[in-house]
């Protein structure tokens, strides 16, 4: 009955494959140093392809198949989520409008599970076997660079809906969410403006932080100013009593925050604990949205500013519809963000450049796109012409402490958009330095 | 010298971190050998435990920073952690004590279930456990060294665990069992004690600690499906360093890790410190093999 034990070889075995661990956290660590995913991702759930619309008999040349490719399990579903409920809400949408061109949008929807081969492998699924004819998905900028190669190789169109790093133009992706002189450059002219002279820069350990701060630097540079500090942070980081040990030190008078994901809930809720308010230190965040505040809690980050080109409370008639109709669909106390926004419009920007080329074809609808405009939720947004970018209006707003937030400034016009900093004089050499 | 009083602090408030996510794994992994993957999961569920009957308290009274339901949370994380615990161990664990290998794949495989569990249930976006009023200042030393209560509370709830810990596993009898049976398990079986029940209750001891960390961790930290994965790592580097079986180990493990990683990170960066910490626990167990308290020969 007795279950015997072989203590010592046993423990021998358990120290060794925990010195493995512990090495596995040091390649993690090292890793994070340069471009890394945050955890170890999941194996990717059962693939969920599912056809959400049933198509409808009665059209003749039958649907054409679009295709979802988000993290729906892993750790990046946390923001991921949303944005797939918000490009669903817009393919129902439209399929209940008559569809496209008189056809009914199929949807195959693949799950990324946060691992970026594993968005290399459905994009490429998707496009070979589905055969979609555009594929709307990615959030972090590892996911899209593994997918560009599949679809630049596929000749197949990717609609990417989040703000990014810029530095890119590859001509299969269309970027929906902002490049950097959408985002990141604004805040900053905005904040010298305000009279903030010393910046603190803090971000999560990977490209799109490291990229923005690069550019922040030389904008400061060329302001006549200087960061005060720059420090990265392992993503999924949660111990921060030491980085604002170090911020109080620095005495900035604003911190330009570019930390990703969960981190900024542990951010947030220790700056508080260590009684520094935003009107002690104000902070301005470009990955904090209002689903995040959700999870940091509105109490923790209230006053504290973000910038982005859209917030639920935006005032357009295409956006009290855009809420409603979300939160009819996913519940009454789901929030709508910038990257949400994003992921809805792009379904119909697609729409419209299909109908103006009346064809599917890749290089027919990217013809077709050039200059397209669609009223969005967030206000008018273009297609550029050549580099696949939209023009949209920078905005920038204080949290309020009910979790929305207050629009404090804003662009006045959409910005067009300049993925390489080329109208930028203090940015030369950015452009050499992407490639 | 407040910068390094504050310093300080914040080291032992690491450490004190640590050693409340490492207690549990100090349970199941030193005692029993078990390397338990899930433990971060566990962790997790004391989290959501907190965050669901915070929900239902604000249902009821309407007051969401309503102290006292904070405080019912922590023996409700420790029940609930331990109970998922107890159900891993009979459904799954069991079956595989004398394949170690085994048993870490199937309690990554549990973790990811559980994950996906949560994700289901309460959604895949973090949600917000609001701290009660009590716990949401500071005490001010001078004016420039500022203590969070939060970081004080954990602090003593951490040593109330091991209290707790101690006065189990030394002044009653299911300690006096577990104990035994640690030490010679084929005797304390032979001697009536029923090894099976030892090995379930330690488990589910482990995880209802868990379970604590992950209550506590809500004052601090994200709360979302994956917020076990972000200490589990250290945990388990906690207890390597600590000596397998070793709680006053683990305790010393915990305390080093914690103030060491706090001043690297403060002299460099916070990934180079951690890289540094790694890199000297690695060193250290090339040196000696055991961990800082080796155990007694049985």
């Amino acid at each position: 009955m007795s279950v015997s034990y072989l203590p010592k070889s046993l423990g021998t075995f358990a120290s060794n494959t925990l010195k493995l661990l512990a090495g596995l956290g040091l390649i993690l660590a090292v890793a994070c140093g340069s471009e890394a995913p945050p955890a170890p991702a999941p194996t990717s759930a059962a693939p969920a392809a599912a056809a959400v619309e049933p198509a409808p008999a009665a059209e003749d040349s039958g649907t054409i198949k679009v295709g979802i490719l988000h993290s729906l399990s892993g750790t990046m579903s946390i923001s991921e989520t949303a944005v797939h409920d918000a490009e669903l809400l817009a393919i129902e949408e439209i399929n209940a409008a008559g569809g496209v061109m008189g056809k009914q949008l199929e949807v195959v929807i693949e799950d990324g599970a946060s691992d970026w081969p594993t968005f290399a492998e459905k994009a490429r699924k998707l496009l070979q076997e589905d055969e979609v004819a555009v594929v709307f998905g990615g959030w972090t900028s590892a996911s899209r660079k593994a997918m560009l190669p599949v679809f630049e190789a596929n000749n197949g169109l990717l609609f990417y809906p989040v703000q990014y790093e810029g530095l890119e133009t590859s001509p299969n992706i269309f970027y929906t969410g902002a490049t950097t002189n959408q985002q990141i450059v604004p805040a900053v002219e905005y904040l010298i403006e305000e009279g903030k002279t010393k910046f603190y820069l803090l971000g999560s350990d990977y490209v799109f932080p490291r990229t923005s701060n690069l550019i922040i630097n030389k904008q400061l540079e060329a302001a006549g100013l200087e960061a005060v500090g720059e420090e990265y942070t392992p993503l999924g980081h949660t111990e921060y009593s030491t980085v604002i040990s170090k911020i109080r030190a620095a005495e900035p008078d604003i911190v330009f925050n570019t930390l990703n994901g969960d981190s900024n809930v542990a951010f947030f809720k220790q700056l508080r604990d260590a009684g520094i308010s935003a009107e002690d230190l104000p902070t301005i965040s470009v990955s904090v949205a209002e689903e995040e505040i959700t999870g940091i809690g509105a109490d923790n980050i209230t006053d504290h500013l973000v910038a982005w080109n859209y917030f639920q409370t935006t005032d357009t008639p295409e956006n009290a519809k855009f809420v409603q109709a979300f939160q009819a669909k996913y519940g009454e106390n789901r929030v709508t963000d910038d990257p949400i926004e994003a992921g809805y419009f792009g379904v119909y920007l697609w729409k419209a450049a299909v109908e103006k080329a009346v064809s599917t074809d890749v290089a027919a609808v990217k013809e077709a796109a050039k200059g397209i405009t669609f009223a969005a939720p967030g206000g008018t947004v273009t297609i550029h012409n050549e580099n696949q970018h939209v023009s949209k209006t920078v905005r920038i707003g204080k949290v309020r402490s009910d979790g929305q937030i207050d629009e404090i400034w804003n662009s006045g016009s959409p910005v067009s958009p300049d993925p390489y900093l080329d109208s930028y004089e203090w940015a030369s050499g950015l452009r050499e330095l992407a490639q | 010298m407040e910068v390094w009083a504050s310093q300080l602090f914040n080291g032992l408030s690491l450490s004190s971190i640590l050693l409340l996510t490492a207690l549990g794994l100090a349970l199941s992994f030193g005692l029993m050998n078990v390397i338990n993957l899930a433990h971060g999961e566990f962790i997790m569920i004391g989290a959501y435990t907190t965050y669901a009957l915070q929900q239902v308290a604000a249902h009821y009274t309407g007051d969401p920073q309503s102290g006292i339901t904070f405080l019912i949370a922590i023996p409700a994380s420790f029940i609930m952690s331990a109970a998922a615990g107890y159900l891993v161990e009979v459904t799954v664990i069991r079956f595989l004590y004398r394949r170690p290998l085994d048993t870490l794949l199937a309690t990554w495989g549990v973790g990811l279930f559980l994950q996906q569990l949560a994700r289901s249930i309460f959604g895949a976006p973090n949600v917000q456990v609001v701290a009660p009023a009590w716990l949401s200042s500071t005490v001010s030393i001078t004016s420039n060294l500022l203590l969070p209560m939060k970081r004080i509370f954990i602090i003593g709830l951490v040593l109330a665990c091991l209290g707790a810990l101690y006065l189990y596993m030394y002044r009653s009898n299911e300690g006096r069992r577990m104990r035994g049976v640690m030490q010679n398990r084929e005797m304390a079986s032979s001697l009536g004690v029923s090894t099976r029940r030892v090995d379930s209750f330690t488990f589910a001891l482990g995880s209802g600690l868990a379970g604590v960390a992950g209550c506590a961790l809500t004052l601090i930290g994200p709360i979302g499906p994956s917020l076990g994965t972000f200490y589990i790592v250290d945990a388990f580097i906690v207890v390597i360093l600590g000596g397998l079986g070793q709680i006053p180990g683990t305790i010393m493990a915990a305390l080093i890790i914690g103030i060491l990683n706090t001043l690297f990170e403060f002299g460099t960066t916070a990934v180079v410190g951690k890289v540094l910490v790694f890199a000297m626990v690695i060193l250290f167990l090339q040196w000696k093999p055991a961990g800082l308290m080796r155990a007694r020969g049985r």
